[in-house]
């Protein structure tokens, strides 16, 4: 069976730097798969290979066994991969509501003529609905008129994230969806992606808070230096000497 | 229905309104009337976050094309300046390739750049443009009568009853573009294009799209000038008059659609009231100048701020 994304060989040189070098792993449908990996590591890079923001410099990306390697961002998103930012990337001056109504732009597509002339009432009440049910979902649902700029932190992740899901994708790639985030919201968005995840959802997550991690996935993969280093379950990596030297190694060169 | 009330007054205000007038400042009515729809189209493109410095020179196009079309061909008119329209937003399709290689300041060099290679074409090829000495007796509006009202093309009345209607006409589907979904992708792709990509958009077929739009309607708007004037040139459409274009823009502030509208209006009545009554027309440019710095520097906002603050005012109440 031919899993949903699979990396092969896939490498980024910036100049003389190679951030990720040679990647391989597989996300199998249903799962929350964990990318982890002290600071520097590649994760986002890897990333922005996988959503089409970078064409990688060797190596492939395959969705449902499909190549889509150095596709354009909104054409991968258009596959149904559609991913967040690191750090907080919304339109800061648009409403909640606008935001999450952008992330419905692939199911409804505008049509002009239909706006000019008002035929396409269905599709914005039910581009309206579907936005709406997805802040509703990311516990935004009092907040839609805000501007997003003006969301508290743990806020502006989750719309984030409300916007990625707006587009109902099969693969939603999150990068490090809990900074910024206090114990208690931590705990209640791992409880929206198990949903999201039961829900049919495909969840590929990076992220650094490891008990997140740690609870969350049912597959790990570690990589250091843009090298892959360990693949399991959470106890296998947990355990894993490597990883504990990455992070150990990493932590005493930051100490 | 409150809102069909207040439409229907501003209808009647406008009917009225050039009887009380003298002749000239009819024809600054009519004037003022085409560059709203040159500013309001000019708002739709920087929605996506991109400036032109060619808009003019496309609004040119449209006032080239449908002069040569109804002169050459003998199109009626109001074809004519459909065809201007859609030459223009034809031209700025075939534009937006080199262009959207470029944002931001690059685009606007480009937009430069590119409006000036047209207008050399203009002043370059006589046969059909007329070199630099343009296009002449341009037909008029050919006149009709709708029963209540004889619209004769000689009078300027009659032109600003046209060319108002056209207008509005124009107004609404910029209107209604803004306020669709597609107006919501435009600001998206200008607030944070990474986001929006990753959404699914297209950047560059947004991008063009909206410069195609709006240069249609800046197209249209040439047209109306030249069956209103009846010659033009490619000094019609210089860097001048793009400057002015940029200061009603400036000045009324691009971040509501009355906005740019407002701007053209005021700074019209400006020009035309206190500049003419003083004598000071020939320093407009350098007075234009003035009022751009010093609104960039007081009123960053544009005039719309102001309105802003006493509608937001009135609903606190
Ligand atoms: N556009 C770029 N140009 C040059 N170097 C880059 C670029 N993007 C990333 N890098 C480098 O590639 C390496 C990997 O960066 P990346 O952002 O993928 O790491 P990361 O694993 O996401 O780290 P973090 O956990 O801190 O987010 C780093 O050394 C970084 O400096
Ligand atoms: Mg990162």
């Amino acid at each position: 069976m031919t899993s949903l994304l699979e990396v092969q060989n896939l490498t980024m040189r910036f100049g003389g730097l190679t951030a990720v070098d040679g990647l391989n792993f597989k996300v199998e449908k249903g799962h929350i798969h964990g990318l982890i990996g002290p600071n520097g590591a590649g994760k986002t890079t890897t990333f922005n290979m996988i959503s089409g923001f970078y064409t990688p410099s060797d190596g492939k990306v395959l969705l449902n066994g499909e190549e889509i390697s150095g596709l354009p961002m909104h054409h991968v998103a258009n596959r149904g991969i559609v991913r967040t930012f690191q750090h907080s990337t919304l339109f800061g001056e648009l409403s909640v509501l606008d935001n999450a109504l952008v992330g419905t732009h692939m199911t409804f597509r505008p049509n002009i003529f239909a706006a000019i002339l008002g035929l396409d009432g269905a599709a914005r009440r039910n581009a309206l609905d579907r936005a709406r049910s997805s802040l509703e979902f990311f516990g935004l649902g009092g907040l839609e008129n805000e501007l997003a700029g003006d969301l508290s932190h743990g806020h502006q992740r989750a719309l984030g994230m409300a916007v990625a899901y707006a587009s109902r994708p099969d693969l939603i790639l999150l990068d490090e969806p809990f900074t910024g985030m206090n114990p208690e919201e931590t705990r209640q968005m791992m409880e929206l992606m198990r949903r999201l995840c039961a829900e049919g959802t495909t969840i590929l997550l990076v992220e650094h808070d490891m008990q997140a991690i740690m609870g969350l996935c049912d597959n790990i993969t570690c990589m250091s230096f843009g090298k892959f280093l360990a693949e399991g379950g959470p106890s296998e990596i947990r355990n894993h000497p490597d990883v504990i030297e990455a992070y150990l190694g990493g932590a005493r060169h930051v100490a | 229905m409150r809102n069909f009330l207040i439409w229907a007054v501003v209808a009647v205000a406008l009917i009225i309104l050039p009887n009380l007038v003298s002749f000239s400042q009819q024809e600054v009515l009519v004037f003022l009337t085409i560059n709203i729809l040159v500013v309001a189209s000019y708002r739709l493109l920087t929605l996506t976050g991109e400036w032109s410095l060619g808009h003019v020179v496309i609004m040119g196009v449209g006032a080239y094309a449908s002069a040569l079309v109804t002169k050459e061909l003998g199109l009626w008119v109001p074809l004519g300046i459909l065809v201007g329209g859609a030459s223009a937003a034809f031209i700025a399709f075939l534009l937006s390739y080199p262009l959207f290689r470029m944002k931001g300041f690059y685009f606007l060099i480009g937009s430069f750049a590119a409006g000036e290679i047209i207008r050399l074409m203009w002043k370059r090829f006589r046969d059909p443009f007329g070199g630099a000495k343009g296009i002449k007796g341009i037909d008029p509006m050919p006149d009709f009568s709708i029963g209540i009202y004889q619209f004769d093309f000689f009078e300027p009345v009659s032109y600003f009853y046209f060319s108002a209607v056209v207008v509005a006409l124009c107004l609404w589907i910029l209107w209604r573009i803004e306020k669709s979904p597609v107006g919501l992708t435009f600001h998206a792709v200008h607030w944070q294009d990474k986001l929006a990509q990753a959404s699914g958009v297209n950047l560059r077929s947004y991008r063009t799209l909206a410069f195609v739009i709006a240069s249609g309607f800046a197209g249209i708007a040439g047209a109306l000038l030249a069956h209103y004037i009846g010659t033009i040139n490619p000094n019609s459409f210089d860097v001048e008059v793009m400057v002015f274009v940029l200061t009603w823009a400036i000045v009324g502030g691009t971040g509501t659609f009355y906005g740019p509208i407002l701007g053209c209006i005021v700074l019209t009545i400006l020009n035309e009231i206190v500049l003419r009554e003083l004598g000071l027309e020939q320093t407009r440019p350098l007075i234009y100048g003035l009022i751009l710095i010093l609104s960039i520097l007081f009123m960053p906002n544009g005039l719309e701020s102001i309105v802003q603050k006493f509608t937001r005012r009135k609903e606190a109440k």
